[in-house]
């Protein structure tokens, strides 16, 4: 058991990409996906209550290591670089690309009041969004949606983990 | 003069109402679409002033807002079709849409503020060497849109002294040497601060020109306009060096 649970802490320790419990099980086929559940939890607990750098993390749907948000500021210190923020018009885009795919331009264009061409244009450039395929109506509009990668960046489990509409607009009413 | 107005920066035709609905305390439900059509219009006007481009979605939003003024200025037709006793609102559909936009608005900031990969959380293996960049400080770049840089001209023209008498001068100032003059600096300096390129000049028709320059050289996607922060510093660069 000990022995099960440093083989998945390494196989995510070794992993580039967020890495799915099915795709652990591709090396550990004889364990159940339920024993690797309750090992991946006890892990993700075993990082957070040791309050170090880093933490074990679900997202996208797999597992990774990232470094703890509160110490953003030493990294970015580190690196130097600049974090590809994106704009207040191409958060929106994305935004409502993300509550409403699968979605087309025009409704995105009318739910923002403006066109969201170019918007739309940087958010597929930097693989956040996707082409899903084309409406069955006239003109077959190409309909869009949100990638893994999106999920990635926003540090999200699953789609999901976004709260809803109506919770976002309960949140107005109150204030 | 109409120095005093602020421009915030506005996502859209609905941001900018959203705005004027908010400043002005009024329930959206309620929306007494006089008033707010007429603060709608002055500020379309202001940004006109600036000759700023006002996208045609400003202008539709505004051609809706007076639709629905003169609607509902039109008296109730009761007596003909009591069915119809409910009729619309005619707000009612600006103001789904007004809720609609909000609601995603809201949306976008709780994305925003989520811990996000490469600024706030870090997955291993990150090369450090590749982000190195030749700029000494920690400083992180935004790109600026025009109504950000339209706030830091009015810093910089608000430092001015408020007393200056206008000169009329034959002497003409063209875009283009300015233009000119800004690209030459930028290519042996590298990087200008905003300030740097303006406020050197306490002539008011230079900061304009200047301004003009470069807005005109952005448009033409000649150089990059960065900010760390808001109301941080405000760079400005070559778009070739990227």
């Amino acid at each position: 058991m000990e022995e099960t649970k440093a083989i998945i802490e390494a196989i995510i320790f070794a992993s580039e990409f967020p890495i799915s419990i099915d795709k652990i099980r591709e090396v550990l086929h004889d364990v159940e996906k339920n024993v690797i559940t309750r090992i991946l939890q006890d892990l993700i607990k075993e990082y957070q209550e040791r309050r170090g750098g880093f933490l074990l993390q679900e997202v996208a749907g797999g597992l990774q290591f990232r470094t703890r948000a509160d110490l953003s500021y030493w990294i970015n210190k580190l690196m130097k670089g600049k974090p590809a923020i994106l704009s207040h018009a191409a958060m929106e885009t994305l935004a409502v690309v993300a509550y409403k795919q699968p979605v087309v331009k025009a409704e995105i264009d009318r739910i923002r009041g403006v066109d969201v061409g170019s918007s739309l244009k940087g958010l597929l450039e930097k693989k956040l969004v996707r082409i899903m395929g084309r409406k069955d109506v006239p003109g077959k509009p190409i309909m869009y949606g949100t990638t893994k990668k999106f999920l990635e960046v926003f540090n999200l489990k699953d789609l999901s983990e976004l709260p809803t509409l109506k919770e976002l607009k309960d949140l107005q009413e109150e204030t | 003069m109409g120095y005093e107005v602020k421009l915030d920066i506005f996502e859209g035709p609905l941001d900018l109402l959203l705005y004027l609905i908010k400043k002005n305390e009024i329930d959206i439900y309620d929306i007494p679409i006089a008033l707010i059509t007429e603060q709608y219009l002055k500020h379309i006007e202001i940004m006109k002033n600036l000759n700023l481009d006002v996208a045609g979605e400003y202008l539709l939003l505004a051609s809706t807002l007076i639709h629905i003024k003169s609607k509902m200025l039109l008296p109730a037709q009761e007596d003909e079709n009591q069915e119809n006793e409910d009729e619309q609102d005619p707000r009612s559909e600006l103001v789904k849409q007004l809720l609609d936009y909000q609601a995603f608005k809201e949306a976008s900031i709780q994305l925003e503020q989520r811990p996000l990969l490469e600024r706030d959380v870090f997955k291993r293996g990150y090369s450090v060497e590749n982000q190195c960049s030749e700029r000494g400080d920690d400083e992180t770049d935004v790109e600026l849109s025009v109504f950000e840089l339209v706030e830091a001209f009015y810093k910089i023209i608000s430092t001015l002294g408020k007393t200056e008498f206008m000169e009329i001068d034959v002497e003409k100032m063209s875009l283009t040497d300015r233009i000119n003059e800004i690209m030459g600096r930028l290519a042996e300096g590298k990087k200008l601060t905003f300030a740097e390129l303006l406020g050197d000049y306490s002539d008011k028709k230079m900061i304009l020109y200047t301004f003009l320059a470069i807005l005109e050289l952005m448009k033409l996607r000649m150089i990059r306009v960065y900010q760390a922060s808001s109301f941080g510093v405000i760079r400005v660069a070559l778009a070739t060096e990227q």
